[in-house]
């Protein structure tokens, strides 16, 4: 290996093992959340919602929005992991100590997508740890719920970094994932099949990744889908090439960055 | 052997800058097409009033800032072509405190050594050799905010070492730190020097750059005022100013002799403003005959001060295009 990429390949290590250490440092806010706040969907619209729906798509209503609760948190997590994080060493400017550091842009994007990942795959794992108490899942294709997976982790983690590089103030921080993030997402099909929608918003729901991310998910876990999976990692594709061609040449023009 | 001591006669200069200009978003122009030089080895000093243009230039050469015309080179590598070699000669200890204050002194030092590919394992030596040369190897698991102000900067001069780089550039790295500290932090950067290290120091303590400096820059809104060796600069100086201690109050106080001015500032101190190298026992005399004993004498300020305020001044009288 030649001494730039062992250079990158040392500083992309550094960044996510900075990530990581950043994660565990605050695992109240950053791992327990989500373990609470699906505790609630299970308890609320599981238990006590989910008796009088019974079966969607032919599955307990409990182990139907099991896969889609996951994807919810491997989404806000991944998204809110590195836009804070990033947005943190903006605002306190210590990302200065990599922008005068010799590592490439693509470096940085990498690490703090992997941070990104790591945190949303960990609270996936853990809400998936939650949703056995409620709900009986079997893996039916488990190289689609991984891939899926790692997908959608990795999509929202370079919508986090956009949101960070274009950030000025806490404030903007949050207004994506208020007003964007979680609309979307309840309207992904997390808690309900797009079939049950009148035409027009199902038409509409087909603009939402999230629906093919939920999906997909749900194909890999309980072998069912509303959308086809030839259709679902062409849009999963399509949407991670677009966040990550639009980070990276954000962070190329170094906007928010360098004067 | 010093790290660098090969480098000596033949390297290229440690920084070449050729027409930097740089004009801001909002149309501020910080940087008129400066030119300046900086040999591999030197000590040197950039100066200027706040908005000089120093901190500008030091963004630009850092690729903390983009510049909107020039050259720059380091070591001879051209930092449009090669961003990443020329990060990876400079250190730079900013002047704002810009760590991660919830991290630990080892942690941010081991991160930034990581970040210009120096293993985690390596780092660990040269992070203990650097934190007890800056005396902060009790500090080393201590998480950054809870450290004082001064040994925060010298955890920034620390940073700025980890990957052993070739230029250090300093930018008002004793801001804020007492007297001990800063004559202790003088020292390291004299050692480093002398290691073969070249240092470009920018400081509001005149004082400072006068101890340190080999060769010395002014900046004056954007614009190389003047460079060269310290002691040329201030030879440029026609006129020294002393402060005479006087025993006894200054009453029946004599005129002068020719080519001196004198005023008192109180009963017992007499300003002296006096042409460079002039003999001062005639004055001593002067004095005496008048019945009036100097206890002491001192210079009123530092000579790089008066030669600063003497050229800034001038530049202010002249519109800027």
């Amino acid at each position: 290996m030649s001494p730039y990429w062992r250079t990158q390949a040392v500083a992309f290590v550094t960044i996510l093992r900075r990530e990581c250490l950043r994660i565990l440092r605050i695992w109240p806010q950053t791992l327990f959340p989500s373990a609470i706040t699906m505790t609630l969907y299970f308890v609320i619209f599981g238990s006590i919602i989910g008796r009088r729906v019974g079966l969607m798509d032919g599955v307990p209503y409990m182990s139907y929005i099991a896969p889609g609760l996951v994807m919810m948190a491997v989404i806000t997590n991944s998204y809110s992991n590195v836009v804070s994080s990033f947005f943190g060493a903006k605002f306190s400017r210590y990302v200065e100590e990599l922008l005068v550091a010799p590592v490439a842009d693509v470096v940085v994007l990498l690490g703090y997508m992997g941070g990104g990942m790591i945190r949303g795959l960990t609270t996936g794992l853990i809400v998936t740890g939650v949703a056995l108490f409620f709900a009986h899942l079997e893996i039916r294709h488990p190289w689609i719920m991984l891939t899926t997976v790692l997908i959608t982790s990795a999509t929202f983690s370079l919508a986090g970094f956009l949101n960070a590089l274009f950030a000025r103030k806490f404030d903007d921080i949050s207004i994506i994932p208020t007003f964007v993030l979680t609309p979307l997402t309840y309207l992904g099909g997390v808690f309900y099949s797009i079939r049950v929608l009148p035409p027009f918003w199902r038409r509409l729901t087909r603009f939402n990744p999230i629906l093919y991310m939920v999906n997909a998910f749900r194909e890999g876990v309980l072998g069912v889908s509303d959308i086809g999976m030839a259709r679902a990692y062409a849009m999963m594709s399509l949407f991670l090439a677009l966040f990550f061609a639009a980070a990276y040449v954000v962070l190329r023009r170094a906007r928010g960055l360098k004067s | 052997m010093p790290p660098h001591a090969d480098e000596a006669p033949a390297s290229p200069p440690a920084l070449e800058i050729e027409g930097l200009t740089k004009t801001y978003a909002g149309g501020v122009t910080a940087l008129h097409g400066l030119d300046l030089e900086v040999g591999a080895g030197e000590f040197f000093g950039l100066l200027g009033a706040n908005g000089a243009g120093k901190t500008t230039t030091i963004g630009i050469v850092t690729s903390l800032c983009r510049k909107s015309g020039g050259r720059v080179r380091v070591y001879g590598h051209d930092l449009d072509r090669e961003p990443a070699e020329v990060r990876r000669l400079i250190g730079l200890c900013p002047q704002e405190i810009n760590f991660n204050l919830f991290e630990t002194v080892e942690d941010i030092l081991t991160n930034q050594a990581g970040f210009y590919g120096v293993p985690r394992r390596a780092a660990r030596t040269r992070i203990t050799r650097i934190l007890e040369q800056l005396d902060l190897g009790a500090k080393r698991r201590a998480v950054a905010r809870t450290l004082s102000g001064g040994m925060k900067r010298r955890l920034l001069i620390a940073r700025s070492l980890v990957h052993d780089p070739r230029l250090v550039i300093l930018d008002e790295p004793t801001a804020g730190v007492d007297v001990e500290m800063r004559r202790d932090t003088w020292a390291l950067l004299r050692r480093l020097n002398s290691e073969g290290r070249t240092i470009i120091l920018t400081t509001h303590y005149l004082e400072e750059a006068e101890h340190l400096c080999d060769r010395i820059a002014i900046l004056d809104h954007g614009r190389l005022l003047t460079v060269g060796l310290r002691r040329e600069l201030l030879v440029r100086l026609a006129e020294e100013v002393y402060l005479f201690d006087l025993e006894s109050a200054a009453v029946g106080l004599p005129p002068p002799p020719p080519g001196v001015r004198w005023r008192t500032l109180d009963p017992h101190t007499l300003e002296v403003f006096v042409a460079r190298d002039t003999d001062l026992t005639a004055l001593f005399l002067r004095l005496a005959e008048a019945g009036l004993r100097v206890r002491s004498l001192r210079n009123r300020a530092n000579r790089l001060e008066e030669l600063f305020l003497h050229l800034t001044a001038r530049t202010a009288e002249v519109p800027v295009p």
